[in-house]
């Protein structure tokens, strides 16, 4: 006889409010249905309110995590409305930018997945690593998260040399300092015991059902929206980070080896920023529609904005990673056992607010 | 196969002492460019309402006749545009929100 068990939506696991109502089986899970509606703040109705300039603000509140990457989306959308063309300078710190949000989105990430499977050191210890990043970010733009970096045709901060030198002293300590909380949460038999074999979803129904982000690449898929080359990536020699175990622990191998990506991205950005212009200046309004996608820590995001010619847009759409990969996980969760589905829904790295904006 | 891989970081963090400040008597200095709060030198302000157009959170409300400016701090999301819009520099950003607690004085407080 099966029953119905809530999952959430308040539950010690769960950093946002997501509920999951299980069909279990004894302790097997049968089905799962999402609830999701909790934290829903009708930012696309407020941005239609708001100027297209302002908009930029507004936007990167869609996530507390990846927030400049939500701005650069949307930049990037009213730039191609409007044909601005973006000064190079301004797409090599966009990447610089992108790529740190990058790798404290994975930090955090990897520290709640501890913490989901009860290892409250390794957890710590992550979390203590992503202060480096933390400080590389506020040094640069002068806060933690909500950067305010970027804008229409360009970025408002610069990174001079003595930011650029301080920004490199915390990816050594990074990489000095993420070595032991790697070796552990890659290596070690009780996290492995955990990971291995759990939340498998194979790469051509991943495919199927549009997963996105880490999930997909650690299912065998090799599709980053980052090898296109949008911003300055096409010229810093990008290649997708791929694990083909299509387990929970693929997913964290894929953010562990992402990490050291995009350190690399990151140092390879500095040292190859060319000289100029911030950002290119611009008249008018939006006439006209436009669909960008970039790769954040989740997956891929994708941006819909329909201007009218005047300074409110008529439509802002935006569909985030963690909505693409629901379903995926509602297919992951089947057959899994009652202890491991806090560790599935932490494999894909849930994201609830920007979901429901 | 390897176990119990955490237990050398452990026996590490317990020699090693907090790798905590020990707030708030000891406070980190803040970077240069850190948005802390807005703050404006009324004296060279002329109420044009150019800070009130930018702002995303209509935190700022300025009227010419009388001549006023009115700011509403919880409504400000401290992202600057309106810094950068004011023609005539009055308005910056200071780092930290609040006042921190003074570190010597709370050093002394201790001394005593
Ligand atoms: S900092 Fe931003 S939110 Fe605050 S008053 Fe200025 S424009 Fe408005
Ligand atoms: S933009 Fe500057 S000068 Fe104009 S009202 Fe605002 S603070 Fe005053």
């Amino acid at each position: 006889m099966s029953m119905l068990v809530p999952f959430g939506p308040q539950h010690p696991v769960l950093p946002e409010p997501l509920q999951l109502r299980l069909e279990l089986d004894d302790e097997k899970v049968v089905s799962a249905i999402p609830v999701v509606g909790y934290v829903h703040r009708g930012l696309e109705k407020l941005a239609e309110q708001k100027d297209f300039i302002q908009d930029t603000y507004l936007i990167e509140r869609v996530c507390g995590i990846c927030s400049f990457q939500h701005s650069m989306a949307y930049s990037m959308g009213v730039e191609e409305i409007m044909n601005i063309e973006v000064p190079e300078r301004a797409n090599y710190l966009r990447v610089i930018w992108a790529e740190l949000h990058r790798m404290h989105s994975h930090l955090l990430a990897l520290g709640l997945l501890a913490d989901a499977f009860g290892f409250e050191n390794l957890f710590y210890t992550i979390w203590k690593v992503r202060e480096e990043i933390m400080d590389a970010m506020e040094a640069t733009t002068g806060a933690r998260v909500m950067l305010g970096a970027c804008c229409i045709g360009g970025v408002r901060k610069d990174i001079n040399a003595e930011q650029a030198k301080f920004v490199l002293e915390k990816l050594a300590n990074f990489e000095k300092d993420f070595k032991r909380p790697a070796e552990v949460i890659l290596g070690d038999y009780s996290v492995k015991e955990r990971l291995c074999g759990v939340g498998i979803i194979d790469g051509k129904k991943a495919y199927e059902l549009g997963t996105v982000g880490p999930a997909l690449r650690g299912s065998g898929v090799a599709k980053d929206h980052r090898m296109t080359g949008y911003a300055a990536y096409g010229k810093l020699g990008f290649e997708p980070v791929v694990e083909n175990d299509c387990d929970c622990y693929a997913r964290t191998k894929v953010r562990v080896r992402e990490l050291y990506q995009s350190c690399e991205l990151v140092k390879a950005a500095l040292a190859a920023l060319p000289e100029g212009e911030l950002k290119t200046p611009f008249k008018g309004n939006p006439l006209g529609e436009a669909a960008v996608r970039v790769e954040q820590p989740r997956g891929e995001v994708l941006y819909y904005l329909r201007g009218n010619g005047t300074d409110k847009l008529d439509r802002l759409r935006i569909r985030t990673p963690t909505f693409a990969n629901i379903a995926p996980l509602l297919n992951m969760l089947v057959g899994c056992g009652l202890p491991d589905v806090a560790v599935i829904i932490l494999s894909i790295d849930p994201c609830i607010s920007c979901t429901e904006r | 196969m390897r176990l119990f891989s955490i237990f050398k970081d452990i026996l590490g963090n317990l020699v090693k002492g907090p790798v905590t400040r020990n707030y708030p008597a000891e406070v980190r200095d803040p970077f240069p460019g850190e948005r802390g709060k807005l703050v404006i030198d009324e004296k060279s302000c002329i109420f044009c309402g150019m800070c009130a157009k930018k702002c995303p959170a209509n935190a700022l409300t300025v009227t010419r006749q009388p001549k006023e400016w009115k700011f509403e701090r919880f409504r400000c999301i401290i992202c600057g545009a309106c810094v950068e819009a004011c023609p005539k520099k009055c308005l910056s950003m200071v780092p930290r929100l609040a006042e921190e607690p003074k570190a010597e004085a709370k050093a002394k407080e201790k001394a005593e």
